[in-house]
């Protein structure tokens, strides 16, 4: 079998390449980059300042905040608070509430959440003394909520748990989740960074106390979110200085990205439901071409508590990377829960926690679709995809009849 | 309650070489060889990568033909592929001396966190190389056992250091394998290889508890920490290579820089044993101990 070539008769690549990773980030909004352009060029004054330059960027991230507050149902855009993504506020959930809270030790999440989350709680465990309990999931990726019961304490100060996974795109019943923890008194954070825009939100009648964003997921830029705070929710800032954000955020605005924000916001409102069915479409047609086509292949995650634009699909006897790198060479961006493409050892929490054998989550590859994908891009995955998994099977030394040395 | 250790370091992948990546598009060799002369699988579906080598000997024990099959990432695929070029035309002892680094070297060099993909690669050409004196009823000739390699790449710690360490004081966390050697201590990216030689070592300890005064010996309280690094080499894995062989060795003494060694069993007949005591013994101690070390064999 010398002279072997893993990417030999492969379809002709598409010149602009197929974006499917669009859970890691998104294609800005044309209309986004339209938007922000002035404020990189003209209206470049700090909003705080007393004078006609700043008046303008004032008024953009005012603009923003009711666009923000709009499309999250809020009930007034001073729950808003804008960040620098989806990462700080997560962390200023977290932190802002037990520093409005010093008497209370004890945290609940959940062992599939962002590292925004995990990697806040580990330190606050390991350094601070605090209490953490991850909330299992099962081989659907579902919580349990009798768990959640059990798990509520005197001392919990907060719960924190996403509204959809970024790896499997399961969906968790939110309000479900809030009408246990709010009967208990408890804070509830949601970090809804993948779920907005392609999931319904409105606080206004939500048990959500704190909710977090994330500009760059929604095809506005990255470096930019924001953190609802619902109206007398009790919350130290993270960054302090000056009194921008009204106190729960110094530092000057980063009006440039914010305009943007609030574009999105407004694009998403307007797209969201057309967007999301079209999105679905194309989703199930790639995914189930591909379950169909390739033996030994498995959709990872609830199929139906599922975001319209995420599957997560598991090769047997395949090393994720290695597909990653035949998809990148022909032009399919995809993300992968494989070990290896993360420089550690461990193949994704989040695959682990549910359970999936080692053999399936070092070959899982993430495909994740956003507004801008087209029909043509999707079968021309549906059709490289088989071939790719082909050619690395035939490489390696396991199969269905042998799985182990 | 769940252990969530190293989903945090994350790091690009994608700095291949131009070498790693033609050997992973284009791999060469790749299959079983028919009635192969030697077999060496390592690796498994859950470790994320598995490499399985064949090869067949010809005249003078001289790898003819050589192919593999590997399950994994892009450079454990590329490394299994330019392994099987390096070792055709190789007898097995010249085969024997190609390191790990060799094999990463040929690539244009790997990434650091893909560096065990050619531990991989030098762990499947010892094992099949092992295979093939077994088939053969043959001895396995001592060279072709002790190889190390760096663990901790940020403060250059080897296997054999952490290893002795863990058996010396009796470390069971990843902490403390830090305190003595600080290997773990820089970007943590090698915490799972230190946790898996604490599972080995423990795992061996155990397994042969018989051994356990042999593999640990309780140093005397004045032996400085030199001579415990050459005591622990010489008797553990210096003497566990030459048992393959049926042979066996002893520390006599240390002093300064001059070690002092018995060979017993089928070493002490061996009119090779001054090769193996200068060409092997010492070059072993002076890659993990010193450039000065001088080893003097003590007749019995």
């Amino acid at each position: 079998m010398s002279g072997f070539n893993l990417l030999e008769g492969m379809p002709e690549r598409p010149e602009n390449g197929v974006y499917l990773d669009n859970n890691a980030t998104t294609k800005m909004a044309p209309e986004v980059v339209e938007a922000m352009m002035p404020f990189i060029t003209e209206y470049y004054g700090n909003p705080s300042s007393m004078h006609g330059f700043g008046a303008e960027a004032s008024r953009a991230i005012d603009r923003t905040r009711e666009r923000v507050a709009h499309l999250l149902g809020a009930e007034s855009p001073s729950e808003i608070v804008f960040t620098s993504g989806g990462s700080e506020s997560d962390n200023l959930a977290i932190i802002g509430t037990l520093r409005a809270m010093p008497e209370k030790k004890h945290i609940i999440t959940s062992t599939v959440e962002h590292p925004a989350v995990l990697g806040q709680c580990r330190e606050l465990a390991s350094r601070q003394g605090y209490d953490v309990t991850y909330l299992g999931v099962d081989a659907q990726g579902m919580l349990d909520l009798d768990e959640l019961r059990g798990a509520l304490r005197d001392d919990t100060a907060i719960v924190s748990i996403m509204a959809a996974n970024n790896e499997t795109g399961v969906i968790f019943p939110t309000e479900e989740i809030g009408a246990i923890v709010k009967a208990a008194g408890v804070v509830f954070h949601v970090d809804a960074v993948q779920s907005a825009g392609k999931l319904p939100l409105d606080m206004a009648s939500s048990t959500v106390d704190l909710l977090s964003i994330s500009g760059h997921k929604i095809h506005a830029c990255k470096g930019v979110g924001a953190l609802y705070v619902r109206r007398g929710t009790k919350l130290r800032p993270l960054i302090v200085g000056g009194h921008q954000e009204r106190g729960r955020r110094a530092g000057t605005e980063n009006v440039t990205g914010l305009v943007g924000l609030g574009t999105a916001c407004d694009l998403l409102r307007e797209q969201r439901d057309e967007a999301n069915i079209r999105v679905r479409e194309l989703r199930d047609r790639l995914s189930s071409r591909i379950l169909e086509s390739v033996p030994s292949s498995r959709l990872n995650g609830h199929a139906d508590k599922r975001l319209p634009n995420t599957a997560n699909i598991s090769f047997d006897y395949v090393e994720g990377e290695g597909v990653l790198l035949l998809l990148d060479r022909c032009g399919i961006g995809a993300s992968s829960g494989s070990a290896c493409t993360s420089g550690s050892l461990e193949p994704s929490h989040v695959l682990r926690a549910m359970g999936i054998p080692f053999i399936a989550a070092h070959g899982s590859i993430r495909f994740s679709l956003s507004r801008y994908n087209t029909v043509e891009e999707v079968d021309y995955t549906a059709l490289v995809i088989p071939r790719i998994i082909e050619r690395l099977r035939a490489i390696t030394p396991f199969n269905e009849e042998r799985q182990t040395f | 309650m769940t252990d969530f250790a190293a989903e945090q370091w994350v790091t690009s992948m994608w700095d291949y070489s131009d070498k790693v990546l033609d050997h992973f598009m284009n791999p060469r060799n790749v299959g079983d060889v028919e009635n192969p002369d030697g077999v060496g699988e390592v690796g498994s579906m859950a470790c994320g990568d598995a490499l399985r080598l064949t090869f067949k000997l010809g005249d003078d024990d001289r790898i003819v033909e050589a192919k593999f099959k590997t399950f994994g990432c892009g450079s454990a695929i590329a490394s299994s592929s330019v392994l099987t070029e390096m070792v055709v035309g190789k007898t097995l002892l010249e085969a024997a001396v190609i390191t790990n680094e060799d094999i990463a070297r040929a690539l244009g060099g790997l990434p650091r966190e893909k560096m065990h993909c050619s531990v991989m690669g030098r762990e499947a050409l010892e094992a099949a190389m092992i295979d093939s004196y077994k088939r053969r009823g043959l001895d396995v000739p001592c060279e072709l056992i002790i190889q190390d390699v760096e663990i901790c790449h940020c403060f250059q710690v080897k296997k054999s250091t952490i290893k002795s360490a863990i058996k010396q004081h009796r470390l069971t966390e990843i902490e403390d394998v830090t305190h003595y050697t600080k290997a773990g201590g820089g970007c943590l990216s090698c915490h799972n290889d230190i946790r898996h030689i604490i599972d080995d070592v423990w795992d061996e300890l155990n397994d042969k508890s018989g051994l356990i005064q042999l593999e640990v010996p309780d140093a005397p309280s004045h032996e400085d920490h030199r001579t415990t690094c050459i005591r622990d080499l010489v008797e553990n894995d210096i003497a566990r290579a030459l048992r393959t062989d049926g042979g066996d060795i002893e520390l006599v003494d240390v002093r300064g820089s001059t070690v002092r060694v018995r060979l017993t069993g089928a070493c002490a007949s061996c009119p090779s044993s001054q090769a193996t005591i200068k060409g092997w013994v010492e070059a072993q101690l002076r890659e993990h101990v010193g450039e000065d070390i001088d080893v003097i064999e003590e007749r019995s």
